[in-house]
């Protein structure tokens, strides 16, 4: 079974301070890979032991993006690659999932592929658009928010997906895509062993000239239809008080306050 | 080829720019601003260069003829057969964007054995309902669904669409823009629009406590997604003058490799969207054992307990608790939170709540940026204090009612 994962860096911390220009301080914050992106790549390399094959991890980013592919490969991926180029900058959503997809085909055109799997959302971005952007971008199915894996043969997988009050189970036949919650299963930890073992294999870099495209208008900034007009910080311009003292005094406030707007 | 261009010339290299950007987008190589494969196209190193050196590159994209697309598209989400609350949210940002522009509030409801649903819709103050009532429908499949939204678009070109950020919602809105190659913007928290009809949508941005206001202006239709209890329901009006039209596709078209097997209620859990009090908890709270104390507050003022994410992460709370970007967005009566210290993720989910008090520790917290009543202090001597007083209230209370 050849199964493509796709994996993102992204920063280790959600509490990422401004300044007083609205600037981002980024200093000390590290890269990981996103977490529900681990979730993908377990699921990934469970089908894997149940039916043999292939499990290859992709990412897309800046050169030093390719770390995430060193973790996948701690994990126990077999294969990995990097999109990577000036020109992918600047994607948003469609143009982001258009260059994973080109990237898809090109690795998928030496082995084919049965099953891509993605991670719910990022953890920075939180948009959880990727995943189906990519299956309607290379016309195979996909089912989003898979909470678990009920079963799977050398054709087809059935899944159960998370809709929020209930829980619907489909299956589809492959080439297909799921994005997997974190109920799906608990992944594995990275294991030094792999980590030494893997220390020297190779990640494949892909620019815009390995992609089977040369309009550079779908990509980066270019391939596009949204842009950020502005960036600016949020408006927090409310009427508050703020209260000190005891504990005792805090909480006699708290009830009063309470009592006053009949909320106990 | 950057996505800026760089006055060279007068470029003294002083790297604010480099300070500036919060990707590490920018380097100097070979005595030279360059812009590397980390930019995300978000302008701060415009604004940041003292000269003004850096300017956009010139868009020489091609834009669609706007005139041709017209009217508010709100996606009305059902299962079965009932309507998700987050469309009549929708209807009312809708038809306020409409209203600015003199356009129509359209909506489309997908699904099969339809019967009254359109009659809430239209009572909600849509103008016109497109249905496509088809047994292919019946299920949420996203390739059947995104089919019958293609040939609603197709037919009635609306310049701007609008759908819940709900699980069918986030999964059904990507396969449209990917197929009309359009822009979407995820969980707005704000939605405008400007005369030329391009919708102005805000949103939390790039994992930072930033916004960032994001237009699609080359590409019709423009599509959003916000939140469940994001925005305002629309109100329900007198005598809906709206009209109910039936579409279909051919069912050949509606044929995908998926097969629905079955589909389950989950068990019934704490619904924290629909609470009128929550007591949300984060990082303050020391250990599992405490949030004992906290759920004995929380019954006493019948309220339901939110969480932030590193509480989940730690699995003392479950994910339908969590509030925030990645959880549920809420608007209760009361919110009080408690050693939570207001991450910009866990703010754009609680911010429109009603009255918000917050205890915190740290007088720095971003949570009190955002509360009504601030409390710098302790949770872990608050809440039992209050707890106490409730108790005592309540007895003054029961006594009073006693004695006569």
């Amino acid at each position: 079974m050849e199964i493509l994962v796709c994996v993102k860096q992204v920063p280790e911390t959600k509490n990422v301070e401004v300044d007083e220009n609205g600037n981002l301080i980024r200093d000390g914050v590290d890269s990981i890979m996103n977490p529900y992106d681990m979730y993908a790549l377990e699921t990934a390399l469970r089908l894997k032991a149940e039916h043999g094959g292939t499990v290859t991890a992709i990412t897309m980013g800046p050169p030093q993006a390719k770390e995430v592919i060193r973790e996948a490969y701690m994990m126990g991926a077999d294969k990995g690659f990097i999109l990577s180029d000036i020109k992918f900058a600047g994607a948003d959503v469609l143009a982001t999932s258009y260059t994973l997809s080109k990237g898809l085909e090109v690795i998928g055109l030496k082995n084919g592929y049965d099953l891509i799997i993605c991670g719910m959302e990022s953890t920075d971005g939180d948009t959880a658009q990727v995943g189906p952007a990519i299956a309607e971008t290379l016309k195979i199915p996909h089912v989003a928010y898979v909470s678990s894996i009920k079963g799977s043969t050398e054709e087809k997988i059935m899944v159960e997906k998370d809709m929020g009050e209930t829980i619907e189970v489909v299956e589809f036949s492959y080439p297909g895509l799921i994005t997997v919650t974190k109920h799906v299963n608990q992944p594995r930890l990275p294991s030094y062993r792999l980590k030494l073992e893997t220390a020297d294999r190779e990640i494949e870099t892909l620019t815009f000239a390995d992609l089977l495209d040369d309009d550079k208008n779908n990509f980066g900034l270019k391939g596009s239809p949204t842009q950020v007009e502005e960036v600016f910080p949020p408006d927090d311009n409310i009427e508050q008080v703020i209260w000190d003292g005891s504990g005792e005094e805090l909480s006699d406030k708290l009830f009063n306050e309470l009592k006053e707007l009949k909320l106990v | 080829m950057s996505n800026y261009s760089i006055d060279y010339v007068n470029c003294s290299l002083c790297k604010v720019c480099i300070e500036a950007c919060p990707f590490d987008a920018i380097d100097i190589v070979d005595g030279k601003i360059e812009m590397n494969s980390a930019c995300k196209a978000c302008g701060i190193c415009v604004k940041s260069c003292p000269e003004g050196l850096i300017q956009p590159v010139e868009d020489k994209r091609k834009t669609v003829d706007k005139s041709l697309y017209s009217d508010v598209l709100v996606f009305a989400e059902q299962l079965e057969g009932k309507i998700h609350p987050v469309t009549y949210e929708l209807m009312g940002k809708g038809r306020e964007l409409a209203d600015k522009i003199n356009q129509e509030l359209h909506v489309i409801l997908l699904g099969h054995d339809l019967t009254d649903q359109t009659e809430e819709i239209l009572a909600h103050g849509a103008d016109k309902v497109y249905v496509y009532n088809q047994e292919p429908l019946h299920h949420f499949d996203v390739e059947a669904y995104a089919r019958a939204f293609e040939d609603c678009v197709e037919r009635t070109k609306p310049t701007i669409i609008l759908i819940g950020a709900t699980s069918i919602g986030r999964s059904l809105a990507p396969r449209i823009s990917t197929r009309f190659k359009t822009g979407l913007t995820a969980d707005c928290t704000i939605l405008d629009v400007r005369e030329n009809t391009d919708l102005v949508q805000t949103r939390p941005a790039f994992g930072g406590n930033i916004m960032a206001r994001i237009l699609t202006t080359r590409t019709r239709p423009q599509m959003a997604t916000v939140r469940y209890k994001v925005m305002e329901p629309a109100d329900r009006i007198e005598n809906p003058t709206g009209e109910v039209i039936n579409f279909s596709v051919d069912e050949k078209e509606l044929e995908t490799r998926s097969n629905f097997v079955s589909i389950t209620k989950k068990p019934e859990v704490e619904s924290i969207e629909e609470a009128d009090k929550i007591i949300a908890v984060g990082r303050g709270v020391r250990e599992e054992k405490d949030l004992e104390m906290i759920k004995e507050l929380a019954d006493l003022i019948g309220a339901k307990i939110g969480t932030t994410r590193p509480l989940i992460e730690k699995g003392w709370t479950e994910h339908q608790q969590q509030i925030g970007l990645s959880g549920r967005s809420v608007r209760p009566e009361l919110l009080i939170t408690l050693g939570v210290s207001g991450s910009v993720q866990f703010v754009a989910g609680m911010k429109s709540s009603e009255h918000i008090f917050a205890v915190n520790t740290d007088p720095e917290a971003s949570i009190f940026n955002v509360a009504h009543y601030g409390m710098v202090g302790d949770l872990y001597e608050i809440v039992p204090k209050l707890i106490e007083k409730i108790k005592n209230g309540e007895q003054v209370f029961e006594k009073t009612a006693a004695a006569v």
